[in-house]
């Protein structure tokens, strides 16, 4: 099953222009007239993947997380959460290479089967990294009053932390 | 507000930066940041014309109206000022199969596309429209058929059962984009009548 993600791109890339060929489309006219439309789109979010990567580099140079992380950590023992995996919950919105590092950190630590392997797993597996979504998309189209997105976005990466620790422990156990 | 959570990132690295000692790396990251963002933007560029090229053809050939018709039952809930056959419509569609088939640089490409025609629907240029929210929330809490990226990393550490945590995430993606589409629409539904109580000021 892990060959699944080799197999669904050029089986979906195929499908598409299979498809068109059978409608009888011109489909690298087409293809190429489509592809210049995604030139400007890209070109739209250039300043915001600059604004949003520098002040994220700066942040994760910072050491900041750890002392974060450190005050934290009372909270998380007092509520029994596995603060082992804390430091994930608070990258993975913020910067998708960041968590990277931060999660096979983890798996290193405490091993890929272990319950906090697998926490870290349903976490990484089942969110995104809402700062990025949020800068880009409303980037792309100058949005700058987002209103509800922000708040409704990261109360649902919460819920999504607590999720992967009663996921975890319901199905899987301890 | 991401104003506000620009400015918070930047301050509290510079502060912490010369609290901790780091400040050299932060000024060093500033830079290595801005460059990049360069990097990927190049990256993007690749993507965003392959997946829009392809979007072209499969729109020619009907397969996102197709899409588009089998999703509206919820789709039509979710985003109801877009039409459901519109060119918005299509692309949220795409990018919604997308994130389910964990195509990932995909999906990208197919929500700014959706982004810019909700563009158009909008009455007030630079304020966020309810579907626009609605859209984002759901692609930060995306659900994902089967994460192959996961898998891969859990067997590089020695996992014998790569695939054994799916069943969690997906009863834990699941409730968190639920959990972000009742939010979206609870926080609009609040916002909205703030917005016409007359002693608030408009924010």
């Amino acid at each position: 099953m892990s060959q699944f993600g080799a197999y669904v791109v050029p089986v979906v890339i195929l499908a598409i222009v299979l498809c068109g060929i059978i409608k009888k489309q011109k489909v690298f006219d087409l293809f190429l007239s489509g592809a210049k439309e995604g030139i400007s789109i890209a070109v739209n979010i250039l300043p915001a993947l600059v604004g949003l990567m520098m002040a994220i580099e700066m942040f994760k140079a910072s050491g900041a997380l750890d002392c974060i992380v450190a005050a934290l950590a009372p909270v998380g023992n007092a509520l029994h959460f596995p603060s082992e995996i804390v430091p994930l919950a608070l990258m993975r919105p913020v910067s998708g290479s960041g968590s990277l590092s931060v999660y096979e950190g983890i798996l290193r630590t405490y091993g890929a089967d272990s319950y906090i392997g697998r926490v870290a797993s349903v976490l990484q597996g089942s969110t995104e990294t809402t700062f990025y979504t949020v800068a880009i998309y409303y980037g792309s189209v100058s949005v700058s009053k987002t209103r509800h997105t922000l708040p409704a976005a990261l109360s649902a990466d919460f819920i999504g932390f607590i999720m992967s620790i009663v996921s975890v422990g319901l199905i899987l156990g301890h | 507000m991401m104003n506000w959570v620009w400015f918070v990132l930047i301050g509290i690295s510079v502060v912490f930066g010369i609290a901790t000692g780091h400040i050299n790396e932060v000024s060093q990251a500033s830079l290595n940041g801005a460059g990049n963002a360069v990097a990927l933007f190049i990256t993007l560029l690749g993507s965003m014309c392959l997946w829009n090229g392809l979007m072209k053809i499969a729109d020619a050939c009907g397969i996102t109206k197709a899409l588009a018709a089998i999703l509206s039952p919820i789709t039509k809930r979710l985003f109801p000022d877009l039409a459901p056959t519109s060119a918005g419509m299509k692309a949220v569609s795409m990018n919604i199969a997308a994130n389910f088939l964990g195509l990932g640089n995909a999906a990208t490409p197919f929500g700014l596309c959706a982004m810019k025609e909700m563009a158009k629907h909008s009455h007030e240029k630079g304020v966020a429209t309810d579907s626009m929210a609605m859209f984002i929330v759901m692609n930060t809490a995306s659900l994902q058929l089967i994460p192959t990226t996961i898998a891969v990393i859990r067997m590089k550490y020695g996992s014998v059962a790569p695939f054994d945590i799916l069943p969690c995430v997906w009863l834990s993606s699941i409730v968190t984009l639920v959990s972000g589409i009742l939010l979206a629409r609870i926080f609009e539904s609040r916002q909205y009548r703030m917005k016409r109580a007359p002693a608030t000021p408009p924010g």
